[in-house]
């Protein structure tokens, strides 16, 4: 960038001179990094080419395994895109004021993934030429249709989400002049920061918050729908909504934890990220270790103690069989990692969340695979149970290119957009000190007036 | 209004395959290369399956075909999202090829595993290029196809029956694997109508249905067999 807008920056407050730091200089180890990403987001669309061309032959599925990566990859991104909006929106709510440096950037998590999640289930397509027909022939009754609904509303919201408490940012940024006056001019929509002005944005945002909670539950409530609405063994459970949505919040909570982690350290955001942020984000991180054994416990044990043929089939190939290197290597990364990482203070910092933040996310990953997959190869009609799979390169060349690209468009995100809130860090100094102090003296009794 | 359905004497079912076969040929089938049938690609509306009982030298083999079922409450048709899979006012699932979006949500919903997908778009030896039947549409690459009761047989032997001013005959319409099984052992027909052999045969003490316990009301009927 121009030494213009370096000067420019350095005549900003202290908060916003930092926080904006990243939109000015760029290093050679951002380029090196957005050149090899780009690289495996390049090949990775090659082997979609190949796909579109040739045909689903291409990879590795076959009857019954009828849906293999794209469809884990749909769940498993959606499901990290409960990160932001979600945990944003309830710490918001429930003033939880360590909230103001991690907010900004979990948002931007959700919505730029979700777009990643929702692009799965196209790749998956016989006929991606024929998408429309999902509007022009829409069947109520189908749950696939449930879930365009809920994602489109949840990306809808959850970029108006990200975009409204961004716009005091916005404007500090058109105003500072450092980049871009034009695109800032116009996503800053003359906003002025005026007590009127900041005082609606923080009704909206209050109504948004709210509302964007239901939409977040029902989005992997309906994906986790669509597996038990089937009559499959071990996908027709009851449980699977309620599952996906804690599970979809646990990946979302670890993926925060790696962008925090990375973020401080590409951009020496320590300040901001502090030991005290990753020491709660880390107990949410524990809390949801155990909240995911207890659901997979409650599974596995009912499907285990009703012992129906079908379904303990599948049983015994996750527990014992051809998939039990999958499973428990799942049970390990989502449950033994996390919960010996998390339930001491002393690796509950930077370095170890960011292993129990990895261990999650691969955990999770394979609690889709062991979801997907051990159910497809063995369908309820046993002569059919001639089941196997082993995803093609094309498969895992998309997987690549797809955690590439979205990572990508991450790190260009933080080269436009401060990723951490400016103005909310300033409200945080001027007025929120000051108001926690009074609501917790409005928690107890007035001091009893001297009796004299 | 007649109610298409199917009853198979597993002890008149040599294990013959000519049931496969003629479903083959009648509906344009494609052939599936040897690797991508050991990939587990091959298509085939019917498909005869075998079961060993029992330990060499003392075993036994059994044999069952399998088309589709055509369930009066067909768990396929709903989770349908663009209605490609359909059932028609006569019972018989059909799909929709130029509809069908390949999402194969229809495949893993239903629990007899009979639906199929194009991974690649179909092929045929040169020598049977010639041979496809006109009545049956070639399905593009990328969608799902099942078996339809032979339902262009329908069309036409209803057409004939209205161009000769007569009901139509139990005998007018026979699907292709019916026709060609040479111990008998497949008979079809209208479920509702006493007339026909499927309306007293499916009352047969022998007579079972696959996975009655889902609710699906399959229409296609086994007699077990007695040995």
């Amino acid at each position: 960038m121009t030494d213009d807008a370096r000067l420019k920056l350095r005549a900003l407050p202290d908060d916003a001179r930092k926080l904006l730091a990243p939109l000015v200089e760029t290093t050679w180890r951002f380029r090196a990094a957005a050149t090899v990403l780009g690289a495996i987001a390049l090949w990775g669309l090659t082997a979609y080419y190949l796909q579109l061309r040739f045909g689903l032959g291409r990879t590795g599925l076959n009857q019954p395994e009828y849906w293999g990566i794209y469809i884990i990859d749909f769940v498993f991104f959606i499901g990290i895109s409960h990160a932001g909006t979600l945990i944003s929106a309830i710490l918001r709510i429930s003033k939880a004021e360590w909230r103001r440096s991690i907010t900004r950037s979990a948002e931007f998590i959700t919505v730029l993934v979700l777009g990643f999640g929702a692009i799965q289930p196209i790749i998956d397509l016989g006929r991606p030429d024929r998408l429309l027909n999902v509007f022009l022939h829409a069947q109520l009754r189908s749950p696939l249709l449930w879930d365009v609904i809920s994602i489109g509303l949840y990306f809808g919201a959850s970029t108006i989400y990200l975009y409204l408490p961004m716009l005091p940012d916005l404007a500090i940024i058109r105003d500072a002049g450092i980049k871009a006056p034009r695109f800032y001019r116009f996503l800053a929509a003359g906003y002025r920061d005026t007590p009127a002005q900041r005082a609606r944005l923080e009704r909206v945002i209050g109504v948004l918050a709210i509302v964007v909670i239901p939409i977040a539950v029902s989005v992997h409530t309906v994906i986790g729908w669509i597996f038990a609405m089937t009559l499959r063994p071990m996908w027709h459970s009851t449980i699977f909504g309620p599952y996906f949505v804690m599970g979809a919040i646990y990946s979302g909570i670890a993926a925060i934890l790696i962008a925090m982690v990375v973020l401080r350290r590409a951009y020496g955001f320590h300040e901001y990220f502090r030991a005290v942020h990753f020491d709660y984000m880390g107990r949410l991180l524990l809390l949801f270790s155990l909240l995911w054994f207890y659901f997979t416990f409650a599974e596995y044990l009912t499907a285990f103690y009703g012992a129906e043929p079908a379904e303990m089939r599948t049983f015994w190939a996750k527990v014992r069989g051809p998939f039990a290197a999958p499973f428990w290597t799942m049970v390990t990364c989502c449950f033994v990692i996390p919960l010996a990482l998390m339930c001491r203070r002393a690796t509950r910092t930077p370095g170890g969340t960011l292993v129990a933040g990895v261990a999650v996310v691969i955990g999770m990953w394979l609690e889709r695979f062991n979801i997907v997959v051990p159910t497809s190869v063995n369908p309820r009609f046993e002569f059919e149970s001639l089941g196997h799979y082993l995803p093609s390169w094309v498969e895992l060349s998309i997987l690549a290119g797809t955690f590439a690209g979205f990572i990508l468009l991450y790190m260009v995100a933080t080269k436009f957009f401060p990723i951490i809130s400016i103005w909310e860090m300033r409200e945080g100094r001027e007025a929120s000190v000051r108001e926690v102090a009074e609501r917790v003296a409005g928690y107890l009794p007035p001091e009893p007036v001297a009796a004299d | 209004m007649p109610r298409w359905g199917m009853v198979i004497d597993l002890d008149r079912c040599t294990g013959c395959a000519a049931c496969e076969v003629a479903c083959k040929s009648e509906n344009n089938i494609a052939t599936v290369a040897p690797e991508q049938a050991a990939l587990g690609r091959t298509i085939s509306w019917m498909r005869v399956m075998a079961e060993v009982e029992g330990e060499f030298p003392n075993n036994t083999l059994r044999f069952a075909p399998r088309p589709c079922m055509h369930c009066d409450n067909p768990p396929c048709v709903k989770v349908c999202p663009v209605e490609a899979t359909y059932i028609s006012p006569e019972g018989i699932v059909g799909q929709i090829y130029p509809r069908c979006i390949g999402c194969r949500y229809c495949a893993n919903a239903c629990p007899y595993t009979v639906k199929y997908f194009n991974w690649y778009a179909p092929t045929w030896p040169e020598s049977e290029r010639a041979h496809l039947n006109p009545d049956v549409s070639v399905r593009p690459k990328g969608v799902i196809e099942k078996c339809t009761f032979c339902h262009h047989r329908l069309q036409k032997a209803r057409e004939e029956a209205r161009a000769e001013g007569r009901e139509l005959r139990e005998s007018d319409y026979q699907p292709a694997c019916a026709e060609a099984c040479p111990t008998r052992a497949i008979v079809f027909g209208d479920l509702d109508n006493p007339r026909h052999r499927v309306s007293e045969l499916r009352h047969d003490p022998r007579a079972m249905r696959l996975m009655e316990d889902l609710g699906t009301e399959p229409k296609v009927y086994y007699l077990t067999p007695r040995t």
